[in-house]
């Protein structure tokens, strides 16, 4: 090399590098350089930068990071690499929420949207045991970092290299705290329940690593951490939120109780009555509102005591049958349910939960009684009147009109204390035309075991086309079973037929592309290809007709993508039996 | 021609999309619906494939020396046709059938391939340096073009001496403009290679901490190039062609290629591809190592206004051709020759370690000075996030040695993308290695090559 060798006759003198470059800075007008003259200075900088570059050596290296763990998941097969690469590069540019929210007009006229099929190829490569290639590693990332609902999945798919990525990246600081966080089971395809080992990938995390993130971690963090925890041991989830109870922001507080409402239990209670005491109303609300699906509880207790005042098995009609009212179920066709609201809301009641001014346009006593009943235990009206299953008090008459702010009340009851048997009876209740299910019929279906929902699902789609069905779907697990899906497409149809615009359907047409099963995607083939005839064609303003199969092109070719990335993932096809 | 191609890979594919846009579109096409057609055989890929209009489109995929073509209006090439019809080749799809035999090519397809073949045989088989039509004309314009270059490179001199007369501590003060209009009378006197150093010149000024070091540096070897130049005729035979070459004076590749001795056979790596806009031009550099002997090549290709250039090599692959490299002191620009191979997929290559690459670079110099880079593949070496308080930035480390060079990234999510493959583990990386530290181009894991 030609470092430091200055014994050939030719060879200009060396001068050093930086005394060059302070006689170029000034200039020879102002000093004369080495060499004597501005070219002789511009031939010696030649041969030093020469000399200089051809004779580089490597620096020393220092220490190295230690490597990350081995991840000895399986490989990903190469059509699911590339499939990944597609989703990451898609949902990396930011579009996908806008074009996938319900009513944006120009969503039908685009290819499927692939950064939402993200959440359930996640779940699937999971399931399969497949680890992340590293390659993709800071898409996906990244993609995580801008969408928290797919942190815990991508966590769990990107595997050991992730933590080890995130300390040389503060942007995937995330990827770090993730280590205490097992994934929510909640977004496993299918609706299928984890398992223990799929609940919690993780190695458990050290206690004093959980009480490090309770303490400093982002409030985000915190929720997550204490849902975790909770699951995993309902009294230590209790325990962590003790730690802090009293200093955290009333705000906080709110969130944190919310999340002691998963394996809620008597345990809880001297805690959640303390709560009762607390200084933000919000917090005792919640507080009464947990104790009162604690059938137990001292407030539950109260609450019945309340309830079963003002509700009670009243004589029919006519006082002649009230003899029969304490009777057995015998006595159904003559009985009714009698209501005697209460007549104030007290300061015992007020701290049980009890809101005592009603929203505007609403009657005190209603009201009052609305509550009452709701924090009230339900399993023990049958009991109070004569016997009867909830289908049969539902079917009772209500005296002096009382009967829709009674069912409303008995509805968000079987919501909180998640009653199947109530819940069911109440979605059961005959729709007459015009009424309305009493509450929310799609927090009453949460309630109910998958294989109902979908069923009732699938007669309310047929008895009430898709207008809306949204929620209602949206609480029934994927693939939609056969009974389901079918009820779906023959609305849809039925629209189409109507002349309805499509994307007043938008959002359940999104939602039956990826909540289809993929193997009926040739099923709509030949509505996706029956266009609109000569109107698409001769330039002017497409009909609604056009638009229809394009939704339907649009629909196919993500069933389609959903098949193939199953396949990708070597995930077994579909049962036959469907 | 063989029937029985060896497939691609999927990543090789879509390593040949010129641009992001078309990856996805052509990925989004691999499915067999919109395929009316799809068949194989006689070393080609043809399909028909539905689009907007009621006619569908015609894709002929020529595997054999990677050829495309397609009746669809997209001025991209490939289009994504061509790179949805190969997805589906490479991923097996049942929907490409074979084809059986000859007939079985469609009059459409078989038209442009017959033609592109015999093209294709007509020039290999052409007999070497056909004559210019008019010598004596083309020696009288190589003579006046000559004395232009040389006018410039004086003046190029005056004005470099004149720099350093009033001192570099003025040149941040100077602007653009002057620089432009020096750059300009060097367009004018038909020296591109001199008018792109004097742009590289303008923009150095106030460029960060150390910019008069820079400059020096660059003005020096400025005026290395226009004395060298001027005294052209006293220097060896090739450090003279490195010098008209550096000036601007280009080799015609015909002519290259017509010098059969010149011409090296061998099975070449694809190691790295890079595009990048130069003007209105798509300027793609294709980077070749030959298996046997390890010597580099580098490839240029390009492509007009939105065009993407025509040569198509998918990174990791390894074809059959012969090149003529251009002559120089350090031969590495190349122009392939007709009749190559279709490329097949390649192991990792062997590589060097940190302080050979350097070597080498410094070896590259002794025979052509302005050389700024070396390519390399590094083997065995790990890459090193800054340290702590240090104000270095990323650095390769062998992991024999305790020896490591400075690390450059062609963009940020490569610099990620490196660290995620290695994971701290030791890794294959091709790349340029020169003064400046080592920029990566392609890193193979697990013996895929992935383009950074």
């Amino acid at each position: 090399m030609t470092t430091g060798k200055q014994t050939d006759a030719g060879a200009p003198p060396e001068v050093a590098w930086e005394e060059l470059v302070t006689a170029a800075l000034l200039g020879e007008e102002r000093r004369p350089p080495p060499g004597g003259s501005a070219t002789a200075l511009l031939d010696l900088a030649a041969v030093a930068t020469v000399r200089q570059r051809a004779g580089l050596r490597p620096a020393q290296a220092g220490p190295r990071p230690e490597p990350a763990p081995h991840d000895p998941r399986g490989k990903l097969p190469p059509a699911a690499v590339r499939r990944l690469g597609q989703f990451l590069s898609r949902s990396s540019r930011g579009g996908y929420r806008a074009a996938s929210g319900a009513g944006s007009h120009g969503a039908n006229r685009q290819g499927p949207d692939l950064g939402e099929l993200l959440p359930e190829w996640l779940a699937i490569a999971n399931s399969q045991g497949f680890g992340a290639p590293s390659a993709l590693l800071p898409q996906l990332l990244d993609a995580a970092r801008a969408r928290t609902d797919l942190r815990s999945e991508v966590l769990t798919f990107a595997g050991p290299r992730a933590p080890w990525l995130a300390r040389l990246n503060p942007d995937w600081r995330f990827a770090l705290r993730g280590g205490a966080l097992p994934r929510d089971p909640r977004a496993l395809p299918d609706g299928r329940e984890p398992t223990e080992e799929a609940a919690c990938p993780e190695p458990a995390a050290d206690e004093q690593s959980v009480r490090q993130l309770w303490e400093e971690g982002l409030f985000a963090e915190r929720v997550s951490l204490l849902t975790a925890v909770r699951r995993r041991d309902p009294a230590a989830g209790r325990e962590l939120l003790l730690t802090t109870w009293s200093s955290e922001r009333a705000e906080d507080r709110l969130m944190f109780l919310d999340s002691l409402r998963r394996g809620l239990s008597p345990a809880d209670e001297p805690f959640l009555d303390r709560a009762l005491g607390d200084r933000s109303k919000n917090v005792r609300a919640t507080a009464a509102e947990l104790l009162a699906t604690l059938p137990e509880s001292a407030l539950a207790r109260r609450m019945w005591e309340r309830a079963s005042g003002c509700v009670s098995l009243g004589p029919a009609g006519s006082p002649a049958d009230g003899a029969a009212a304490g009777g057995a179920a015998a006595d159904g066709a003559a009985a009714r349910v009698a209501v005697d609201p209460p007549q104030e809301c007290d300061a015992a009641m007020v701290r049980d939960g009890v809101v005592a001014t009603p929203p505007k346009g609403r009657g005190k006593r209603s009201w009052w009684l609305v509550q009452t009943v709701e924090s009230a235990p339900l399993s023990r009206w049958t009991a109070h009147l004569g016997g009867r299953s909830p289908a049969e008090i539902l079917a009772l008459p209500v005296a002096d009109d009382w009967r829709d702010e009674l069912h409303a009340a008995w509805a968000w009851a079987a919501v909180r204390q998640r009653d199947t048997a109530w819940a069911e009876a109440l979605l059961g209740l005959p729709v007459r035309p015009g009424g309305e299910i009493p509450g929310d019929p799609a927090r009453l279906l949460a309630v109910l075991p998958q294989q109902d929902r979908a069923r009732w699902a699938a007669g309310f789609v047929a008895a009430h086309g898709l207008a809306d069905a949204f929620r209602v779907l949206g609480t029934c697990s994927v693939p939609w079973p056969v009974e389901l899906a079918k009820a779906v497409m023959d609305a849809l149809e039925i629209a189409r037929e109507a002349g309805s615009y499509p994307w007043s359907f938008s959002g359940v047409l999104g939602l039956a592309e990826r909540s289809l099963d993929p193997a009926l995607a040739e099923q709509f083939v030949p509505l996706a290809t029956r266009r609109g005839g000569s109107e698409a064609e001769d330039g002017a303003r497409p009909g609604a007709a056009a638009y229809w199969s394009d939704a339907f092109d649009r629909l196919v070719l993500t069933l389609r993508i959903r098949a193939t990335m199953r396949e990708e993932l070597e995930l077994p096809g579909p049962s036959p039996a469907g | 021609m063989t029937g029985q191609q060896v497939r691609w890979t999927a990543e090789q594919v879509l390593a040949l999309a010129p641009d992001a846009a078309s990856r996805k579109a052509g990925g989004k096409l691999a499915t067999p619906g919109p395929w009316s057609l799809a068949a194989q055989g006689e070393g080609a890929l043809w399909g028909l494939c539905r689009g907007s209009g009621s006619k569908p489109y015609q894709t002929v995929v020529d595997l054999v020396g990677a050829g495309y073509k397609c009746s669809c209006p997209s001025r991209k090439f490939p289009c994504k046709h061509a790179l949805a019809l190969l997805l589906l080749w490479a991923e097996k799809d049942p929907v490409v059938a074979d084809g059986a035999g000859p007939e079985s090519v469609p009059d459409w397809a078989e038209k442009w391939l017959s033609g592109r073949r015999e093209r294709a045989e007509s020039k290999t088989a052409r007999p070497a340096g056909e004559a210019p039509a008019d010598p004596e004309a083309a020696r009288r314009r190589a003579e006046r073009r000559a004395q232009r270059i040389t006018a410039g490179a004086e003046e190029l001199e005056q004005r470099l001496t004149d720099l350093l007369r009033t001192g570099l501590a003025g040149a941040e003060q100077l602007g653009y403009a002057e620089w432009d209009e020096t750059a300009a009378r060097m367009v004018d006197a038909q020296a591109p290679g001199l008018a792109t150093r004097v742009r590289e010149l303008a923009s150095i000024p106030g460029s960060g901490p150390g910019w008069p070091g820079r400059l020096l540096a660059d003005c020096a070897l400025l005026r290395l190039l226009t004395q060298g130049y001027l005294r052209r005729e006293e220097l060896p035979e090739e450090l003279a062609a490195t010098v008209r070459a550096q000036v601007g004076l280009s080799t015609d590749a015909a002519t290259l290629l017509a010098d059969d001795s010149a011409r090296l056979a061998g099975d070449w790596l694809v190691l790295g591809q890079r595009d990048s806009q130069e003007g209105r031009l798509t300027v793609r550099r294709v980077w070749l190592m030959e298996r046997g002997s390890g010597r580099f090549a580098l490839v240029l290709s390009f492509g007009a206004a939105g065009q993407a250039p025509e040569l198509v090599l998918p990174v990791g692959t390894v074809f059959e051709a012969s090149l003529a490299y251009y002559p120089g002191g350090s031969p590495l620009r190349a122009v392939l020759g007709e009749g190559r191979s279709a490329p097949v997929p390649a192991s990792a290559p062997e590589g060097v370690g940190v302080e050979a690459a350097l070597a080498r670079y410094g070896d590259a110099l002794r025979s052509d000075p302005w050389i700024e880079a070396w390519p390399a593949v590094l083997h065995d070496v790990v890459p090193l996030p800054p340290r702590e308080g240090a104000e270095d930035g990323w650095r390769l480390a062998d992991s024999a040695s305790d020896t490591a060079v400075p690390l450059s990234f062609p963009s940020e999510s490569a610099r990620w993308q490196l660290a995620a493959i290695s994971g701290g583990t030791p890794i294959t990386v091709f790349g340029e290695c020169g003064h400046g530290g080592f920029l990566p181009q392609t890193v193979w894991s697990d013996g895929e090559a992935i383009t950074l």
